[in-house]
């Protein structure tokens, strides 16, 4: 049998001395039920600390176990956390392409709206938070799909709003596969004839997919007359994704 | 967030209550970095909350950098250096040395209390109000001073020979950003000066009555100066770097909001939540509990003014419920509890931490929880968490409309929680008004940065900056009447409840 590796044994007796105290506990405490020097001790709790294992509260020299051990099992992002931790780099989002931005996250019929920032001309806008749009139809749908394949759970409906809208798996799948390849997806006129939509994926430690970003505008806005989606638009909704990815991961 | 590109910026430093941010502006007034890092908050006694100023310092040298390399900007970039602060945050410190003398005593603190009711006791409330414009209260610097002069041992004696100097955050800063103890600038504005209850809100200048009520010593106070104009050189962090603007954070917001006319008004919900309505170049005394304050002044330029309704607790409670009850782990999950209950079951929760302040001004004041029984669960105290920050908006609101006789036109926010649909929701529901936020929700980094712009002509006018606010989100009124005056009277009586328990 491989031998276990001391330094993980000895990290998980410093959590359960810290854990079985229920209360902070110093240094030379947990040196001192572990039989261990001190020095090696914090070695191991500095390091149990920085990866949010352990915690100083309110900034006193004892340790007690970290938020993030209670969170271990529950690895779902909270919607409101990645509206909170991305909402200035979707409001730079919608002031440098001047469109309405969008956030959403996997929802069982769909991708569902956590966060929405109008089009910054003023007109008329209503908040479709909590909206639910589907993931065949839209860029927030097919960026989201890509990256987290069992987000759409048993099936998708693949149901027809407009004449350009996806309507076979075969198709979708090389569209998610194209989507993946490129790190955007496009929808012009998928899903609403008049608007187009430019999302890329937001992800979170590993890669793993948590939800999309987009930007969505009338066709003519959107799209050149080369029918391809305006380079700089792209380049605005994948630099606003990898900042939010980067503000998500940071923030856990 | 962007590549090195030599555009001209404008830099913002918002050294608030639980953090210091350093962002980094266009011309059209767009986020280029933002950087932030929160600071210890020190509760040594029941009502005491202090900041360690050294520790601020340190968080604003550590802040301004990563802005500048999120931003991909060097400092020859910079145009100008704007700072807002936490206001009425007492801070002293050796000249000599340049270090910090005494906890920094910040304006949630209510250890004054006996300073201030003696000033009252022996009937100077009225002088006071009638030279500073504020009625007085443990919520403004100058009694904090005064306690740090009486309290901390060899600070008296130090002021006398002219080794102690004192200042609100952005004196502070400005002080150790243009040289310190090498030739630093001291300096205050005339935003912060006007909440100290030390300066004569006709002159703006120091009031020697004022200091003598306090015992105050002249010597160690800085000079009052206008919102926007160069104060000082950077030396250090942004050597060069001019420092042309100066506000307290709710007046900054004001500027960031651009409202600049009469009327106009926004409040700002952070660790508290403040109104303020600009009533132009008229100072208004409220008889229902606002403030009157300096709004902004800029450079030679006759000062406006502000009626200013101060909430003291809107998202420290929030915080308080995930750091002392542990109930959430991130304050955003407010809401995500919140949303497991469809309404509040009858619970009610008074957040009188610092007292209540407008319209009541009780200091003594206690928080309560109000309606449990055993039908409450954790997310309906969430609930009553949100609603009570939306029913003191109501309230201040309220104040307003009776101080200035005016409807406000549109209700405007800014701040953290904004991105809390479930209060801007509630607070729309029960306002019974259309709620709007800006495209920038860092109004308060942006008003300094407005104005720091402003004085070295990177903005032309307060017109020019106008133009770069835009409608980011609105949420429109859906609450049943009936269900409002429900909800109206239970948090009344629980607020009736809270100052009755304690007189």
């Amino acid at each position: 049998m491989a031998k276990n590796i001391q330094s993980v044994e000895r990290a998980a007796a410093v959590l359960r001395v810290v854990g079985a105290a229920g209360r902070p506990v110093e240094l030379a405490e947990i040196a001192q039920a572990l039989d261990l020097p001190r020095t090696t001790t914090h070695g191991i709790v500095r390091t149990l600390r920085e990866v949010g294992l352990l915690t100083q509260p309110n900034h006193s020299t004892a340790y007690a176990l970290g938020r993030r051990l209670a969170t271990l099992g529950r690895a779902r992002l909270d919607p409101n956390d990645i509206r909170s931790l991305t909402t200035n780099y979707a409001d730079a989002l919608a002031s440098h392409s001047r469109q309405a931005v969008f956030i959403g996250v996997p929802h069982v019929r769909g991708v569902a709206i956590i966060h929405h920032v109008f089009r910054p001309d003023d007109r008329e806008q209503t908040m479709v938070i909590g909206a639910v749009v589907p993931f065949h139809a839209t860029a927030l749908g097919k960026a989201t799909l890509a990256f987290a394949p069992s987000a759409a759970g048993g099936g998708l409906s693949l149901e027809r709003f407009t004449g350009r809208t996806v309507r076979t798996r075969g198709r979708l799948d090389v569209e998610l596969s194209r989507v993946r390849a490129q790190g955007f997806a496009l929808d012009v006129g998928e899903h609403d004839p008049d608007l187009a939509g430019i999302a890329a994926p937001l992800r979170t430690v590993g890669g793993l997919g948590v939800g999309a970003v987009g930007i969505v505008g009338t066709v003519g806005t959107m799209v050149g007359t080369d029918s391809q989606p305006r380079p700089d638009l792209v380049g605005h909704v994948r630099d606003a994704a990898t900042a939010m990815s980067r503000a998500i991961v940071a923030g856990r | 967030m962007r590549p090195l590109s030599h555009e001209p910026v404008v830099a913002a430093i918002d050294q608030g209550t639980t953090s210091t941010r350093c962002m980094l502006f266009d011309p059209q007034g767009q986020t280029v970095a933002l950087a932030q890092v929160e600071h210890r908050q020190i509760h040594p006694a029941p009502g005491w909350v202090e900041h360690d100023a050294a520790e601020v310092w340190r968080n604003v040298t550590l802040v301004v950098p990563m802005a500048l390399r999120q931003g991909g900007v060097e400092v020859g970039d910079i145009v100008a250096l704007g700072i807002a602060n936490q206001r009425e945050t007492s801070v002293v410190w050796d000249p000599v040395s340049g270090k910090v003398l005494a906890p920094a005593i910040t304006w949630q603190d209510t250890r004054t209390a006996d300073i201030v009711t003696t000033l009252v006791q022996a009937g100077h409330d009225e002088q006071i109000e009638a030279i500073s414009g504020l009625v007085p209260r443990t919520y403004f610097a100058g009694p904090r001073l005064r306690w740090q002069l009486d309290h901390v041992t060899g600070l008296r004696d130090r002021a006398q020979a002219g080794e102690l100097l004192f200042g609100t955050m952005e004196s502070w800063l400005i002080w150790n950003l243009t040289g310190g103890p090498d030739g630093g600038v001291h300096v205050t504005d005339v935003t912060n000066a006007s909440r100290t209850m030390l300066m004569d809100i006709e002159t703006r200048q120091w009031s020697p009555r004022l200091l003598e009520l306090l015992d105050v010593p002249a010597s160690v106070l800085p000079r009052i100066a206008s919102n926007a104009e160069r104060y000082g050189t950077c030396t250090t962090l942004l050597p060069g770097v001019p420092v042309t603007a100066a506000i307290g954070d709710q007046q900054a917001a004001l500027v960031g909001q651009t409202c600049f006319e009469v009327g106009q008004a926004k409040c700002t919900y952070g660790s508290g939540a403040f109104l303020l309505s600009n009533t132009g170049p008229t100072r208004i005394v409220s008889s229902r509990g606002l403030i009157s304050t300096v709004a902004y002044q800029l450079g030679d330029d006759a000062p406006s003014y502000a009626l200013e309704g101060s909430i003291a607790v809107a998202g420290s409670l929030v915080q308080w419920l995930r750091d002392s009850l542990g109930l959430i782990d991130t304050a955003p999950q407010i809401e995500t509890l919140a949303a497991t209950v469809p309404e509040n079951g009858g619970c009610y929760i008074v957040p009188a931490f610092s007292g209540l302040y407008a319209p009541h001004w009780r200091d003594d004041a206690r928080g309560i929880i109000v309606g449990l029984t055993s039908y409450i669960t954790k997310g309906h105290l969430a609930r009553a968490v949100l609603e009570a920050t939306a029913w003191q908006t109501v309230e201040v609101v309220e104040a307003l409309r009776g101080d200035t006789g005016m409807d406000l036109d549109r209700f405007v926010v800014d701040g953290g929680m904004t991105s809390n649909q479930l209060l801007m929701q509630y607070i729309a529901d029960v306002l019974d008004q259309r709620v709007e936020r800006p495209l920038v929700s860092e109004s308060v980094c942006l008003g300094a940065a407005y104005l720091a712009g402003l004085t070295v002509g990177y903005w032309d006018s307060l017109a020019a900056v106008r133009d770069n606010w835009h409608r980011a989100g609105s949420w429109r009124p859906r609450m049943d009447p009936a269900r409002r005056a429900i909800e109206r009277a239970g948090w009344e009586e629980a607020v009736r409840r809270a100052l009755a328990d304690c007189s």
